[in-house]
């Protein structure tokens, strides 16, 4: 039971890429062999700071993002611990054999940081957006998939990473998200999903920014007398399958929320668990297999359904309330 | 009205058009706009044979914004040009607009959608080399940054051109020295650019990407050689046009306070009262 978890600050204006680089620098001044690769994007990952604090611990490649993946993996190969911060859309697409056969093949040591994930760059349309980064990283053997929800978790990520040796594929959002918990004062886990509301009526899975959006549902949903179980599952692979069968078995119905593509995110793996295991019914909201719509962000996730409205519908629907 | 004036005025028109596009939308790439200005309109309004009423005309010249992020002076190009209502670059940005933050095959006048950068290149060839087994002579122009120059798919595309001979494939280069970080040459260095050209098999050019007579005159004549691709090294001011603007990275995605915005509008006015 973690409801002391369950403190939603609003306001927040501290984005995760700021925290991710914050953490990176602290930890970074303290081990040389940590080093940070940029493909023109420092100041999209707020890593300005950090250039100028570390500047020996920063290799900027030019805007090549194939490049910057192989010569992460070099690096690794020769044991520093390369961190590759670019953006989200062109790192998990334009580089992706690079990090099938440089990275996760051979087994580097390299953290790939997929920064301004999702529709963040919601107006730049279809060549800004990474909505398939979660399908095509998750189907890599060897290769980690990760994303957190808030800032606090965001910091507790990355100081997990530093010492953990398989590769990670890491997405993290460009704008400022509001706070999932209450601190970073709590246990983190690689690969093991945080419960961050009790119920048994229905359970909301959700990763990344959506996880705020189940929050909320459940908030709203109580008030009505429904009691949803929220799972944050910052970790898709490694898959915490055993809280999802768990949910399965003691509630029910299953919604997944993703800022992702319907297809091979984290709908379709809570899928292939609840399938194989206990089956269930299980709504995937998502984007939908389309060139998504353009515009700010919480437009684009209105459209498709990623809102508390549109949760508590699908809710009302599947349990077959009022 | 003498031609030449004529494409000098509307290169500040243009540059008018967009600035207060992306001021409205609060949104945009001012600095990467108004660099490549003067090359749209050398091309789009005198050196491409195109018919904005008959956009899939199989015999016009093809544009490749292979720098797909300077959009705005596209979309108003191609707004002033008549290929979609003007009225529309107010959508710009907006939700569910056509008119996004990157060039989209949806509105008319644009071939192939960029955005992600290194890719327009290759399309070009494949464009050209289409051209060359139909006998047609349409020719393929194809603007890309100088930062854009470290993506390794270029270098591939530029082989192929010179290998299948595509005297009727012309990339321009930005050559603003600048791109999101800073320098060209702080960032990752590509110089020399123009022996690197050369040496993968093109004629290279270098004019001042700035001064429409020259450009009307470089650009008009293609093929330079025949058998080989052309590449026009167009040495720009970033930022052009707009005097705090010039040559300064942070302008690269920056959009005007509306102090900025008034005075970038002001210094445009007058130069075009220079034509008057
Ligand atoms: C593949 C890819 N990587 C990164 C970006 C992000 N990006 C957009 S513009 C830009 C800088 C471009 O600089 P340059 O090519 O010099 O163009 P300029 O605006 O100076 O004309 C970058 C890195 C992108 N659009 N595509
Ligand atoms: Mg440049």
């Amino acid at each position: 039971m973690n409801n002391v978890l369950l403190q939603k600050v609003e306001g927040n204006k501290i984005h995760n890429r700021k925290v991710a680089s914050e953490t990176l620098l602290e930890l970074a001044k303290k081990d040389r062999d940590i080093l940070v690769l940029t493909s023109d994007s420092r100041g999209s990952a707020s890593l300005v700071p950090f250039a100028d604090a570390l500047p020996e611990q920063l290799v900027e490649v030019g805007i090549a993002e194939q490049n910057i993946v192989g010569i992460a993996a070099g690096l690794a190969s020769a044991g520093k611990k390369p961190f590759v911060a670019s953006p989200a859309c062109f790192l998990s697409m334009r580089s992706i054999e690079q990090i099938k056969v440089d990275v996760a093949y051979s087994q580097m040591n390299v953290k790939l940081i997929g920064i301004s994930g999702g529709v963040s760059y919601g107006a730049l349309g279809m060549t800004h957006h990474s909505l398939q980064d979660l399908a095509v990283t998750r189907a890599i053997p060897g290769l980690h998939v990760m994303m957190p929800a808030d800032r606090h978790e965001t910091k507790k990520m990355f100081q997990a990473l530093v010492n953990y040796e398989t590769p990670v594929y890491v997405r993290i959002g460009r704008n400022p998200v509001n706070d999932c918990y209450q601190s970073d004062e709590y246990e983190f886990e690689i690969g093991k999903a945080v419960t961050m509301n009790e119920g048994n009526d229905i359970t909301f899975i959700a990763i990344g920014e959506t996880v705020r959006i189940a929050l909320d549902s459940a908030e709203k949903l109580a008030q009505v007398g429904i009691h949803c179980r929220v799972i944050n599952m910052h970790t898709i692979k490694p898959l915490d399958e055993e809280v999802i069968i768990k949910a399965a078995k003691e509630t029910g119905n299953i919604i997944t929320l993703e800022e992702h593509s319907v297809y091979g995110g984290l709908g379709s793996a809570v899928t292939e668990v609840v399938s194989q295991n206990y089956p269930v019914p299980v709504r995937i909201l998502g984007i939908h297999d389309e060139p998504a719509v353009t515009g700010k962000t919480p437009e684009v996730f209105n459209h498709y359904g990623l809102s508390v409205e549109s949760v508590s519908k699908v809710t009302k629907e599947m349990i077959n309330y009022g | 009205m003498e031609e030449s004036t004529f494409l000098k005025r509307k290169a500040i028109e243009i540059r008018m058009d967009f600035v207060k596009m992306i001021y409205e939308a609060g949104t945009g790439h001012t600095g990467s706009s108004l660099s490549n200005t003067d090359i749209l309109v050398a091309l789009f309004y005198k050196v491409m044979n195109l018919d904005p009423k008959n956009p899939k005309w199989g015999e016009r010249d093809r544009y490749v914004q292979s720098k797909g992020h300077a959009v705005e002076s596209y979309w108003a190009v191609l707004a002033d040009k008549g290929f979609f209502p003007k009225e529309e670059l107010k959508t710009y940005s907006q939700f569910q607009s056509r008119l996004i933050g990157h060039p989209n095959n949806k509105v008319p006048g644009v071939e192939v959608n960029t955005g992600a950068l290194g890719h327009g290149l290759a399309v070009s060839v494949g464009m050209a080399l289409a051209a060359k087994k139909d006998s047609k002579s349409y020719r393929v122009f194809t603007l890309m940054g100088d930062g854009e120059q470290a993506e390794g798919s270029i270098w591939e595309a530029a082989m192929a051109g010179a290998h299948y001979k595509l005297d009727n494939l012309v990339g321009i280069i930005d050559r603003n020295r600048l791109q999101i970080t800073g320098s060209t040459d702080d960032v990752l260095s590509n110089e020399p650019l123009d022996e690197k050209w050369r040496s993968f098999g093109w004629e290279v050019i270098e004019v001042d990407g700035n001064d429409m007579d020259q450009l009307v005159d470089v650009l008009s004549e293609t093929p330079r050689v025949t058998g080989k691709p052309t590449l026009v090294l167009a040495n720009t001011l970033k930022g052009k046009g707009i005097s705090f603007a010039e040559n300064t990275v942070g302008w690269h995605h920056h959009v005007p306070t509306k102090a900025e915005f008034d005075q970038a509008m002001d210094e445009l006015s007058k130069q075009l009262e220079v034509f008057v």
